[in-house]
């Protein structure tokens, strides 16, 4: 491809790595609470319905209560989503007014998903006992539906920056553009999308549950707690086993398409056949050293072939790869917390299938209750992985991070204000969860949600 | 030339939709700060954010379709609005931040001091977004952006007479009609007292922020004459004729007590303001930037279009669900008891081992296609198979694990 000519001319900003990490901080506050959006209120549905089913009044206490949490994340979702869309012009205008045109389609789209979503969580959450019990439990399903179509267009502009496609560039500008075939015709949305969604049930499943775990060690363990934590928990204990399945395909996906990447994940320096993994370790020098090697499994998960040619990072100059041990710590973090919650998965469902009871150990409590917060923070290592895994460029291999930034002043002032507001937003936010988890539970059920 | 006019129309249409919605948002905010002390300051306040609580979420989402619309249909005007406008459009950003924090907070208590601070920080970032956003809408008007990555200067292009003037007058207009909308509500709910507040209110601040609005011209005259040229002689005379109109029109309901009426004339007079800057600045979005040469090629402004109109035929219906449930008082008020249900049914499903049969062959088959097979076809067949393993294998073991 030709030299990129982008709309505007891109200018010198000294402060880049503060832009990128101000943007780096805005996903890591949106993306734990896209993954409740996405998952949460199809549990609380699920109570919902089995209130309905059952009549029995304990579900509806759980669903109202559920939906108060619902609705505060929700807000702080709005919120923190809106900065994103608001960052794409504020800190990378390069970016936006040379490719908006590709994917900005993408966006167009997830605004209606999300202006659905709005509309029925306004309807549902102040719909309780005020609409009949069915058509309460109907205006839910929209918030699910908005859940997955809107994780599907936001995450299709971040696969088409990962696999750009649907233009071309002729003479540096970018022409023939189709933005349909840019978002939805790319092979690398679809694993992306996947590996998204189902952290997102893993990732609240294991976090509600974990409230629960916490009363049960503090020896709250009624009905109630029970019911509250076995549905979250066999979602996430079914989700997290069914996630390294689908992280093998991302890999393999990533294997082909973004070889550098892959090549940063683990470390390969020099191009070879047969190459290993390594656990552990650090990347230097072109090699990982005081790591555990694991003879040609590289070669074999990625490309399913013992002696498979792996390209290393020397196959590209230097200042086309990313930072490899920022790449590689997070990628060993995601799969590393992944594989020890598949295996609490695991270890659950043994327990219900053959003894037909939860567990009883307090070792399992106490590990549900970490496994929560590592969850999330496998999530964010994900993201770290992908993200950073793409640098140095902002479309792969087409434009670079540094062309897309903006030239306004002003960047470490905006990054000190934003993190200070995250940070009281987040006491907030947990100041709020704490009140509702200490709210009486009768007094819950006749109070309205405002 | 009117492919390439039609997002913005959209667009135009959305900060439409998005001031006098959401404007009427900010300006709750705004009387919950000026709500004074005591109990009845208290049932101001209340009042303010009851009647916005169930709509807001749904009235901000009307800035976010702005923005995707228009960075998707003229991208290089956003890139260089956005790094040039940077400052009051972070600002308005930090307010929505604030705000939207505020109103999860809320649901966490409901003792009266807590909620008064709050409601401040609420009250004080809904007055900061508007001023800010109106702000950066006047370095626009005023031709302070020129094309480019920040083109324009930080600082003068949103501390200029012309912004100073629109960030005030989107306040004011913000508070008038959330004046005009919440006495509309309180004469519904027949609440007297709250009546009677918001009425004066209603009043009070149509008369000033159309006396800023008109007044403002002058500032026009002398920091943006091309503007007030259009304004008071060319295009967008109609709209500001129509807008005074409209404004008096209210200020006449409001005064006769006919408030549903009022509500849309309110709106009427706001949107006109949008419509005549609109107007004024056609067909130049920025300086030496036509909306012609802003827009993006043709297959985008056609995806955008068809995304728009297709989104449009399920958005209506739903906010006009919303909106009828709002008005007729569906949401707000005393609840139904639990019903109770007379054949109340057993949890779960009816055969927990077959349920586990089909679970451990979804297994089987989505591993075989998702990690052993390598084509495209089966690996969507694969990721069929294994969502079926997590559904059916969560209904045959969760009823149980609930006894």
């Amino acid at each position: 491809m030709s030299a990129l000519a982008s709309a505007l001319a891109p200018v010198h900003q000294q402060y880049l790595l503060e832009a990128r990490q101000m943007q780096a901080l805005s996903f890591a506050v949106h993306i734990p609470l896209v993954a409740f959006g996405i998952s949460f209120p199809a549990m609380v549905l699920f109570v919902e319905w089995l209130s309905l089913r059952t009549g029995d009044p304990l579900y509806r206490t759980l669903a109202r209560r559920w939906t108060r949490v619902m609705v505060a994340l929700f807000a702080v979702g709005v919120i923190t989503g809106t900065i994103l869309s608001f960052e794409m012009g504020l800190l990378w205008p390069n970016f936006t007014a040379t490719f908006g045109g590709v994917f900005g389609l993408g966006f167009a789209i997830e605004g209606f998903s999300f202006f659905m979503e709005a509309i029925f969580i306004g309807i549902y959450v102040y719909g309780w006992g005020r609409l009949s019990p069915r058509a309460h439990l109907l205006s839910g399903v929209p918030i699910v539906i908005t859940g997955f179509t809107g994780s599907l267009t936001v995450i299709s502009v971040n696969a088409w920056m990962n696999h750009p496609g649907g233009f071309h560039l002729r003479g540096g500008k970018v022409v023939d553009v189709n933005p349909l075939q840019a978002l939805f015709a790319n092979s690398y949305l679809w694993h992306e999308l996947i590996h998204m969604y189902i952290a997102g049930y893993i990732v609240s499943g294991f976090l509600v549950a974990g409230a629960y775990a916490f009363a049960r060690l503090r020896g709250r363990w009624g009905r109630y707690e029970r019911t509250a934590l076995a549905i979250p928990l066999t979602i996430a204990a079914l989700a997290s086993p069914v996630q390294v399945l689908v992280g093998d395909w991302a890999a393999r996906d990533v294997a082909t398409t973004q070889p550098v990447k892959l090549a940063a994940f683990e470390g390969v320096g020099q191009t070879r056949r047969g190459a290993p993994v390594h656990l552990l370790g650090w990347y230097t020098g072109g090699r990982v050293k005081y790591g555990i090697a694991i003879p040609h499994a590289l070669s074999l998960l990625a490309f399913h072939n013992w002696s498979a040619k792996v390209q290393g990072l020397a196959a590209v100059p230097p200042n086309q790869r990313p930072p490899v041990n920022v790449v590689r710590v997070a990628f060993q973090t995601m799969v590393g917390i992944g594989t020890m919650l598949a295996l609490l998965g695991v270890a659950y469902l043994v327990v219900r299938i053959r003894r037909r009871r939860l567990p009883e150990s307090r070792w399992f409590y106490r590990a549900v209750v970490l496994a929560g917060p590592l969850s999330l923070v496998a999530l964010i290592a994900g993201w770290v992985t992908t993200e950073v895994g793409r640098q140095p460029w902002v479309v792969y291999g087409v434009m670079r991070t540094t062309d897309a930034v903006t030239g306004a002043q002003g960047i470490p002032v905006g990054y000190a204000t934003l993190a200070v507001t995250y940070l009281a937003v987040a006491c907030g936010v947990i100041w709020v969860l704490r009140r509702l988890a200490r709210a009486p539970l009768e007094l819950l059920t006749d109070r309205q949600d405002t | 030339m009117l492919l390439a006019a039609l997002p913005l129309v959209f667009a135009l249409a959305g900060l439409g939709l998005y001031v006098v919605l959401a404007g009427a948002d900010f300006g709750a905010g705004f009387w919950q700060l000026f709500a004074g002390r005591g109990p009845r300051a208290a049932r101001i306040r209340e009042h303010a954010h009851d009647s916005m609580a169930p709509v807001w979420e749904a009235n901000h989402v009307w800035l976010i379709f702005v923005l995707t619309v228009f960075w998707t249909a003229y991208p290089t005007a956003v890139g260089s609005i956005a790094s040039t406008l940077a400052a009051p459009l972070f600002i308005a950003a930090v307010g929505i931040i604030l705000r939207g924090a505020a109103y999860a907070l809320r649901s966490g208590t409901s003792e009266g001091r807590e909620l008064r601070a709050i409601d401040t920080i609420f009250s004080i970032s809904s007055i900061l977004t508007p001023f800010a956003l109106g702000a950066a809408v006047g370095g626009i008007a005023s031709r302070r952006v020129p094309v480019g990555n920040a083109a324009g200067d930080f600082f003068s292009s949103w501390l200029n007479p012309t912004s100073i003037l629109i960030g005030v007058v989107a306040v004011a207009a913000s508070a008038y009609l959330a004046a005009v909308y919440l006495v509309a509500d309180a004469a519904r709910r027949g609440e007297a007292e709250l009546e009677r507040a918001f009425r004066a209110r209603a009043l009070g601040a149509g008369t000033l922020s159309g006396a800023i609005a008109i007044g403002g011209l002058a500032a026009l005259h002398s920091d943006s004459h091309p503007l007030y040229h259009e304004l008071v002689a060319g295009e967008a005379l109609p709209a500001l004729v129509v807008s005074i109109l409209a404004g008096v029109a209210t200020l006449a309901l409001v005064y006769r007590r006919r408030f549903e009426a009022a509500r849309y004339s309110a709106a009427l007079a706001v949107a006109c303001v949008v419509a005549g800057w609109a107007l004024g600045q056609w067909p130049t979005i920025l300086p030496g930037l036509t909306v012609r040469e802003a827009a993006a090629s043709h297959d985008t402004l056609v995806a955008v279009v068809v995304a728009v109109l297709a989104g449009a035929a399920i958005l209506f219906p739903s906010l006009a669900l919303l909106f009828r449930l709002t008005l007729t008082g569906r949401l707000h008020g005393a609840e139904a008891p639990a019903p109770d249900l007379a054949s109340p049914r057993g949890e779960g499903v009816s055969n927990p081992a077959l349920l586990g049969r089909v679970a451990v062959a979804c297994l089987i088959v989505g591993f075989g296609l998702l990690n052993v097979a390598e084509a495209g076809w089966a690996h969507a067949v694969g990721v069929a198979g294994l969502f079926g393993f997590i559904v059916s294998a969560f209904l045959a073991i969760v009823p149980a694990a609930l006894a």
